[in-house]
């Protein structure tokens, strides 16, 4: 079987509006990543697990952005993870460029990981505080081979460095001299440094000053535009990720409650999640602000070692009724492009898987 | 939740109704202001020299009121509130000068005893860490009486019945069981409840939630502001929302302050400073946010260059390495908060300018 066809397949498992569209760069096929709690002596019984991922499935085609969204514990971080395999998925398929990655050896990964960069939240954290600039970003080069020469290494790190918005001489400083808004540039610069086709982007911007963060968005607009980059990108703030993600989707405990490109979703969100995080969001105008009806969601997130049976949103959801306690909504093509896992949603009960 | 949970005989009760005749007027001229800060300077004193965190900052609050502070880090919006409850970690912090008057007492003469009793009593305070603000060794039970016991004198099971009925209060269910549990036995939104229970039990004058939400999940941070709007408007509690967040200020906040590097740049309502904003910060702010109210745009229009380096501000205005309005009077004078129009207050030499290009922008 070739690997379109078995992309057909797998489309046509998913929905009856199959894109006509360009192969995945990124195909993430009923995920699941579980974190056993074990307790005991010498003998480590498994008491509970959580499901951090919960049998989620995506694409990501080249130079395309899709958003990741949910709060905290939806397992967004942990899909992300599992797609550069730095946590064991327990089950499913990630095929990267056509190749299959759960089961990879750590060596085979290594080559693999060449493609896919990653930029991470905490720009003070993620970098190394004894390592001068350059070296931080030069550092996927020498892991992978990438420069012929020392003066090679030094001019793709000052191309690198000039890219991102710095100047080539801050090669010689280390992090501690940079502000906040300059280290998330490093971090760009070292996750594009082995020219990768997919950068995932973890809360890339969340911690920035807002007037930093556009500055950043900008950025990473500019790199997609110019280098064909996919982002997989991770965000709590949906009006972040509106400004970016051409697609969306919104997690909540493992699973994804809704996927649709980002037109539709914002504009006609149909799970009552999307719809009560949308809600939850202040926009900065006051006369807007103080007409509108906000959905405020009663109580908190529930335990994720004993999620709801059912919809995992029963417990908190405005419009829940005794069904969605019972019976576990699958994701269903709604309208064209977007797909929603509620059992109320309007068409669910007429729709195919 | 909607009955006033005041005990009988506390002076609460007369003042809510008072907050409330107040609020009917145009609450900063027609009584003297609950808060006055005035020319207040607060300096931080390091190895690496001296920071001036807050460098001259003027503005009311008045009875029942919800003011914003809003800016980015390191703009001593923090600094600010800290120098009004006299909570300034010293050495290396030192409130260099100025006048914090509340309810017409200068704070900043009191003793630190006195200061104890406007702390909770006359102030209450929420910060952003509710996991660091609680005390991770008594139960939360013990934590909301110790304010009742110190300020209003209830003991046993008197306190604790107040301490119930304020859990009851802040939306936390099966109150009395839950006074037993410990800090860690709550999520972070409920220990952020707890710690609403706490600041508001002594029915102070004016509540200070410093990005009192800022940690919390989006669907979390909803239900904590309506909270704290909610009893705030109550009880007639003065609110001041500090926050990096331009969204809540919008939806919460009467009034606003805008403050960069130490100073307030723009004040006024929050219609005047998010419809028609003056000051190129504002504007800058105001641009690179991605907002949900407004078609999506393609690219940002962002302010350039950095946030200045609190110890080393340029001369003049320290906004101006940014500012694309810019002259040469900007570098030799730093601009002072002057009115512009109606209750609005801009500090920018080119304001009239600023103003006209972002009604512009607007239409």
């Amino acid at each position: 079987m070739t690997a379109s066809t078995a992309l057909q397949e797998s489309w046509s498992k998913l929905g009856k509006f199959a894109p006509t569209l360009p192969e995945p760069l990124l195909s993430v096929r009923d995920l699941n990543v579980h974190f056993p709690i074990r307790r005991g002596f010498v003998i480590q019984r498994e008491v509970a697990r959580v499901r951090a991922v919960d049998g989620i499935s995506f694409d990501i085609r080249p130079g395309e952005t899709l958003g990741l969204v949910g709060e905290s514990g939806s397992g967004k971080t942990t899909a992300a993870k599992a797609v550069i395999q730095l946590s064991k998925p327990r089950s499913g398929s990630i095929k990267f460029e056509g190749q299959e990655l759960v089961g990879l050896s750590t060596s085979a990964m290594r080559s693999v990981r060449r493609k896919m960069g990653m930029v991470f939240q905490d720009p003070y954290g993620s970098l190394n505080p004894r390592m001068r600039a350059g070296d931080i970003v030069g550092e996927p080069l020498k892991v992978h081979g990438l420069a012929t020469s020392r003066d090679d290494y030094r001019s793709q790190i000052a191309s690198l460095l000039s890219i991102v918005g710095l100047a080539p001489a801050m090669a010689e400083r280390y992090p501690n001299e940079f502000s906040g808004g300059q280290r998330q540039r490093l971090g760009v610069a070292r996750a594009i440094a082995a020219k990768p086709s997919l950068l995932i982007l973890d809360e890339a911007v969340s911690a920035l000053d807002v007037s930093i963060q556009a500055q950043i968005l900008n950025l990473l607009q500019d790199l997609q535009e110019q280098y064909d980059l996919a982002y997989l990108f991770i965000a709590h703030d949906l009006s972040v990720v509106r400004h970016i993600a051409d697609r969306v989707a919104v997690m909540y405990m493992g699973r994804i409650v809704e996927t649709a490109n980002s037109a539709d979703l914002y504009t006609r969100p149909l799970h009552p999640y999307t719809q009560a995080l949308l809600s939850a969001i202040p926009t900065p105008n006051p006369i807007h602000e103080r007409s509108r009806e906000r959905i405020i969601l009663k109580g908190d997130l529930p335990s994720p070692l004993a999620p709801p049976s059912g919809c995992r949103f029963h417990t908190r959801c405005p419009i829940a009724t005794d069904v969605c306690s019972m019976t576990v909504p699958e994701l269903r093509s709604l309208a064209p492009d977007q797909r929603a896992a509620c059992l109320l949603a309007p068409g669910y009960a007429e729709s195919a898987i | 939740m909607n009955r006033l949970p005041l005990p009988p005989n506390e002076p609460g009760a007369a003042r809510t109704k008072n907050a409330d005749a107040l609020m009917t007027e145009d609450p900063p001229t027609s009584s003297p202001p609950l808060l006055q800060v005035r020319d207040l300077r607060t300096s931080f004193h390091t190895p690496h020299g001296d920071i001036t965190a807050v460098a001259g900052v003027s503005f009311d609050v008045a009875y029942g009121e919800t003011l914003g502070i809003v800016g980015e880090s390191g703009c001593g919006k923090s600094v600010t509130a800290l120098s009004i409850m006299r909570l300034v970690p010293n050495p290396p912090g030192v409130i260099e000068s100025g006048e914090v008057l509340f309810e017409g007492a200068d704070l900043l003469k009191f003793s630190d005893k006195e200061m104890e009793a406007v702390r909770g009593d006359g102030i209450g305070m929420i910060f952003q860490e509710p996991m660091s603000s609680l005390n991770p060794v008594l139960s939360i039970g013990r934590q909301i009486t110790e304010p009742l016991e110190v300020h209003l004198g209830l003991k046993g099971n008197r306190a604790r019945s107040r301490a119930a009925e304020l859990l009851d209060m802040v939306g936390i269910a099966d109150s009395r069981r839950r006074l037993d549990d410990y800090p860690h036995m709550l999520s972070g939104g409920q220990r952020q409840r707890v710690m609403i229970a706490i600041a508001l039990s002594c029915e102070p004058k004016l509540l200070i939630a410093d990005e009192a939400t800022t940690a919390l999940d989006v669907t979390i941070q909803a239900q904590i502001l309506e909270l704290m709007k909610n009893l705030t408007s109550q009880l007639g509690t003065a609110l001041v929302i500090i926050t990096h967040n331009l969204g809540i200020i919008a939806r919460y906040a009467d009034r606003l302050n805008v403050m960069y590097a130490g100073m307030i740049r723009e004040s006024g309502t929050a219609e005047q400073v998010y419809m028609t904003p003056a000051h190129p910060y504002t504007i800058g702010l105001l641009n690179s946010v991605p907002r949900l109210d407004r078609p999506a745009s393609d690219r940002f229009d962002p302010i350039p260059g950095e946030i200045p380096d609190p110890g080393n501000l340029p001369s003049g205005c320290a906004f101006r390495p940014r500012c694309r309005w810019a002259t040469g009077r900007c570098e030799g004078t730093e601009p002072v908060l002057e009115p512009f129009g109606d209750r609005q207050k801009v500090a920018c030499f080119e304001s009239g300018a600023v103003a006209r290009s972002s009604q512009v922008a607007w239409t």
